[in-house]
């Protein structure tokens, strides 16, 4: 066997565990626990609340462009922060390379601003 | 630890460069200026862009040169003939593009100024694939060729096809990409190095663990150049999609996947090629059987020219299979993409053309009786067709046949007749098509403006050289073949 197959080893032991107990529980309870009695529980709301309208339903999409902008500027943090302690060693290469990244990463908001994403109404 | 600069040269990605700014600028403009406008001179200014990129792409050819060099380590990027030949066909795909959607676009109500933003954003993705020495920026280089599809293929919501097709596309395009990225960690594992001379150096004695890199990598370029079986995306996404946008990605992504799957499979993982090429051969060969005999029951044009796209992807993996063991694979594969570029964007012009309201006129149907209303763009499209079959005297024909004669050479003997006999049956739907335009007569306007006939001209004319005088073409492509391999085996 290989050296580096070896290392991989617990990582492919614990895949296995993973396996093992995604089937184990639901087996389990699928095995041990009561079983269901028809029409009612199969309803969307098992409380008794009647379900209104369809699944696919529209969304205000106007959340989701919050949440994408999010994690925008997530990653933009996430490559600033590093950056901002590697600073004197990255020199003027490093500040370069990051204004040009800032650049675009402006560039790129200041475009969705005028398109109006920020505008909750 | 020093930090230490890598060298840069700029030169040599500035084509990349070039393009991308265009779409940047394209989004500058539209903070300044007001939208109309800029939807105005969005496509010339594409075409500048292009047209600069263009040339500096000529300037480049015969030249190799790395750079993006890390300190120690090998380059991110080369740029040889390999590289700019398949700038070249990019460059041109864009061209073609921006031809064929000038008047389509505001034509369907479409004329959204993202449009050519994110065209130019995907095609420097694009170029890149070709000139990424590193399995990471490969990957990089495909999200941002695949990220703008992803979009543009939703280009015409609120319509539910077209919506589908981007969500399909987007949801597939996200599982490939992780598949992919997953076999380059497992390349990573095994070679201790994502710098493709480095990967050549270490995956021999990689062992299981580069296999399954070097197969889930193969996935994940199989999914980009829709090969079978992970072609089920293809035609719901192209009939979706606006057809501009299908005639885009069905040239664009599937060259940009075999782009940097020529650079990856042939020369980083050349010496595994005993292991690989039995599986690219039988994907081919899954490949051309689907794509051919599904393509017979197609009443959509889009959907046929989808499955056909299949089967193209099938002849190109034909000459991917054979480039191990032959030295006339890689440069029957770029041949042959060069000649599918002109002949699929011409036939897309003249469905573009035929195409009445956007989703309308898309029907095999709708081209009864089209030679009776316009005998030349009848004519254009019969020769697309039987170039996109394989009779000469067709650029589609000198492709075919650089492909068989490379796979005969490479000793694959059974896929050569897998790719002869699915070429026939190929036959039967193109064929069709010449008919119901020849032999029915039928209603319907068509849509030609000066842009769209350019385009038509100019495939026409380049499937015709490329038909007649093939040898110059192919010598072209050796020259791109050869370097890109003996480069990387040295560097």
């Amino acid at each position: 066997m290989d050296q580096i197959l070896l290392d991989y080893l617990p990582i492919a032991v614990l895949i296995g565990i993973g396996i093992f107990f995604a089937v184990l529980l639901p087996s389990l309870s699928v095995s041990l626990g009561p079983k269901p009695p028809k029409d009612r529980n199969l309803a969307p709301y098992e409380s008794g609340m009647v379900a209104i309208g369809e699944a696919q339903r529209r969304l205000p999409v106007k959340f989701y462009r919050i949440a994408v902008l999010f994690i925008l500027f997530d990653v933009d943090i996430i490559l600033l922060v590093p950056w901002a302690v590697a600073f004197r060693k990255l020199g003027v290469y490093g500040l370069v390379a990051m204004l040009i990244f800032m650049v675009m990463f402006i560039l790129g908001d200041a475009w969705v601003w005028k398109k109006g994403v920020l505008e909750w109404e | 630890m020093e930090f230490v600069t890598p060298t840069i040269n700029i030169l040599i990605v500035l084509p990349v460069l070039l393009v991308a700014g265009g779409g940047a600028l394209l989004m500058l403009l539209e903070l300044f200026m007001a939208e109309e406008r800029v939807k105005q001179w969005a496509p010339t200014l594409a075409i500048i862009v292009l047209a600069l990129a263009f040339l500096q792409t000529i300037g480049l050819w015969g030249q190799t040169h790395t750079t993006f060099t890390p300190e120690g380590s090998s380059p991110m990027v080369i740029l040889d003939n390999f590289a700019t030949f398949l700038n070249v066909i990019f460059l041109l795909t864009g061209f073609f593009t921006v031809l064929i959607s000038v008047n389509y676009l505001p034509r369907v109500g479409l004329n959204r100024s993202e449009y050519y933003m994110l065209m130019l954003f995907s095609l420097s993705g694009m170029m890149l694939m070709g000139m990424a020495n590193d399995l990471i920026l490969v990957f990089l280089a495909l999200e941002v060729l695949s990220i703008p599809l992803y979009i543009l293929a939703g280009l015409s919501r609120p319509r539910p096809e077209s919506e589908e097709s981007a969500m399909k596309y987007f949801f597939l395009g996200a599982f490939s990409s992780a598949i992919f990225v997953f076999g380059i960690a497992l390349t990573y594992g095994a070679t201790g190095s994502t710098a493709l001379p480095a990967v050549l150096a270490g995956v021999s004695n990689g062992g299981a663990l580069a296999l399954a890199g070097v197969a889930m990598m193969l996935v994940g370029f199989g999914f980009k150049v829709a090969a079978a079986p992970f072609h089920m995306w293809t035609p719901d996404v192209y009939e979706g999609a606006p057809t501009v946008v299908t005639a885009f990605m069905s040239v664009g992504a599937k060259v940009g996947g075999f782009a940097a799957m020529l650079r990856v499979f042939v020369s980083a993982f050349g010496s595994l090629g005993q292991t690989w090429v039995p599986a690219v051969a039988v994907i081919a060969a899954i490949t051309l059987i689907i794509g051919n005999v599904v393509a017979i029951v197609q009443p959509n044009i889009k959907r046929m020219l989808a499955y056909s796209s299949i089967a193209h992807a099938g002849y190109i993996l034909m000459a991917v299979a054979a480039s191990v063991n032959s030295p006339d694979g890689v440069s029957a594969a770029l041949f042959y993409m060069f000649a599918y570029l002109f002949t699929n964007l011409g036939a897309f012009a003249i469905a573009i053309a035929a195409e009445r309201k956007l989703g309308e006129g898309v029907m095999l149907d709708d081209y009864k009786g089209l030679a009776k209303r316009s005998p030349l763009l009848a004519l254009a499209m019969a020769y697309f067709m039987l170039s996109l079959t394989g009779i000469p005297p067709t650029g589609g024909f000198s492709g075919k046949f650089f492909v068989f004669r490379a796979t005969l050479e490479a000793g694959l003997v059974w896929l050569a007749v897998v790719g002869v006999i699915t070429s026939v049956v190929s036959g039967y739907y193109y064929l069709r098509v010449v008919y119901l335009m020849y032999m029915y007569d039928g209603e319907g306007e068509l849509h030609t403006k000066p842009a769209l006939l350019t385009a038509v001209a100019l495939t026409v004319l380049a499937t015709l050289v490329l038909g007649l005088l093939p040898g110059a073409w192919y010598e072209i492509t050796k020259q791109a073949a050869l370097q890109g391999l003996q480069v990387l085996a040295g560097g």
